[in-house]
């Protein structure tokens, strides 16, 4: 199969290209989630992102919380946002963080107005950000312009046989062509942390990698753990499809880079990439969810989802393309599996086939097919807290 | 070669991963070396799920089990050519 050249995006205003074309309604904090919602009510073509945080955050979790929000915001999924919150200035930090962009956005505290009049006056202004989005049109774009983030779940040993593996075969061939890659996941990359660093471009970016996962050991599973990390990691669903150990599940998960291609940057959670094009790891839970929200932050267009034992994730800006190589989960729960790899495993379909296909499935998602994930409705958004509020 | 009842990532491993949904005690299994492309032959001691371990050598407690050619934790009781390789005999070294 020859590489695709290009897809049909929406260019931004800063340069950026998006494969959707959302009107966001982001509340700042748990207690404007209501107001959120009842705006994407009134308002066709919107989507509210409710979430549990924003009170009394303080230091790098604070931080983290305001590079989330502005950085989902700034998605190039996103047309244009309203922000709600319970007061106005935070509320107007982060519209100056998504203003930055040069898209639409406005900004209502809850404070001395009431959630009813916010309700009304937000509406007004999303059925006006609606009107303009849909009238935006998709252009041909470079398929350099495009950035996909990638993670693993619920996986089995056949994410390691076959499911990731065709994520890595995508990554080694279209990581020349130009493309931005991301991969997270940093407890489970134990047991293959130094292959991992390997694979770092220079001896100081696999240093760098290998200081991300060293803290993450120190400061949050060290202190935390109980006896040992049995039904967490692995997972009582991984173990129910044979992985037996963190060490073979990392050494699976390892597969989606491929086998050539080199990080150049690692990045702090939600971080968007700035060292040029190419493969990024970012320092992330390894919870679907948290994990595919952080990579949306950060910029990512299109998720790449490997799964084992039938992990139904969505996320609501970033499509997620499920893949799978398990047979029985095929069988079981099809709607969920985008690209089916299973003859990988009964040797009918090889690597470079399967490969193909995932990135055929890829174009025609930045395209415009809605995923299993967006039909079935799949919208966790789920913001990662550091530690207790103040 | 027809479908192969199990796969071994790398020539060097110790353990293969059934890709049939039904194993039972006492058939002859076909697999499939995938770095080499070489066939291998085991019988099956025990019934082995989809995408469970197999041992290809007998090990004995405080073995290392190979996979991808690497560490992927220790035999806590012994297992047989053909056994089922899991929780109840593998263990992590890391946590």
């Amino acid at each position: 199969m020859s590489l695709p050249k290009s897809f049909l995006g929406y260019r931004r205003e800063n340069g950026r290209v998006g494969i959707r074309n959302y009107v966001v309604i982001l509340p700042l904090d748990d207690l404007s989630n209501a107001a959120a919602e009842k705006v994407a009510a009134n308002t066709a073509g919107c989507i509210a992102l409710p979430h549990h945080y924003g009170r009394l955050q303080f230091g790098a979790d604070l931080d983290l919380h305001f590079r989330t929000l502005i950085g989902t915001g700034c998605n190039p999924n996103v047309a244009a946002v309203i922000v709600i919150g319970i007061e106005a200035g935070w509320t107007g930090k982060v519209v100056e963080g998504i203003r930055a962009t040069g898209k639409p956005v406005e900004g209502f505290g809850i404070s001395g107005n009431g959630e009813i009049q916010v309700v009304a006056d937000a509406s007004r202004r999303a059925k006006e950000m609606v009107h303009w989005a849909s009238e935006l049109q998709r252009e041909p774009c470079d398929v350099s312009e495009l950035w996909i983030s990638v993670k693993c779940g619920e996986s089995d040993t056949t994410s390691g046989l076959a499911s990731n593996p065709t994520v890595g075969n995508l990554i080694d061939k279209l990581d020349p062509l130009g493309v931005t890659t991301c991969f997270g996941e940093t407890s489970e990359l134990t047991g293959a942390e130094h292959e991992c660093a390997k694979r770092g471009v220079t001896p100081e970016i696999g240093e760098k990698f290998m200081k991300t996962w060293q803290s993450y050991m120190d400061e949050v599973i060290e202190p935390h753990k109980t006896s040992d990390l049995s039904d967490s990691q692995p997972t009582k669903g991984n173990i129910a499809g044979g992985l037996t150990t963190i060490e073979e599940k990392a050494f699976g998960n390892l597969q989606k880079i491929g086998k050539k291609t080199q990080f150049i940057d690692v990045l702090e959670p939600a971080e968007m990439p700035s060292a040029g094009k190419g493969l990024y790891f970012m320092d992330t839970s390894s919870a679907a969810a948290e994990c595919v929200t952080l990579q949306a932050a950060a910029g990512f267009v299109v998720h790449l989802f490997p799964t084992g034992q039938g992990n139904i994730i969505g996320n609501p800006i970033e499509p997620v393309i499920k893949l799978t190589a398990n047979p029985k989960t095929v069988r079981t729960m099809g709607e969920h599996v985008d690209v089916d790899v299973s003859g990988i495993l009964s040797g009918e379909l090889n690597l470079d086939q399967a490969g193909d296909a995932l990135i055929d499935m890829t174009i025609r998602t930045c395209n415009g097919r809605m995923t299993a994930a967006e039909v079935l409705k799949h919208r966790e958004f789920v913001m990662t807290k550091l530690y207790r509020s103040a | 070669m027809s479908q192969p009842d199990f796969l071994v990532h790398d020539k060097a491993d110790n353990v293969g991963v059934i890709v049939v949904e039904t194993v039972e005690a006492g058939k002859t299994l076909r697999g499939l070396v995938m770095e080499t492309g070489e066939n291998v032959e085991v019988q099956a001691l025990d019934a082995i799920p989809l995408g469970h371990k197999i041992a290809l050598i007998d090990m004995n407690e405080d073995d290392t089990v190979l996979k991808y050619s690497s560490d992927i934790g220790r035999m806590i009781a012994g297992a047989k050519i053909g056994n089922h390789v899991h929780v109840h005999n593998c263990k992590t070294k890391r946590w």
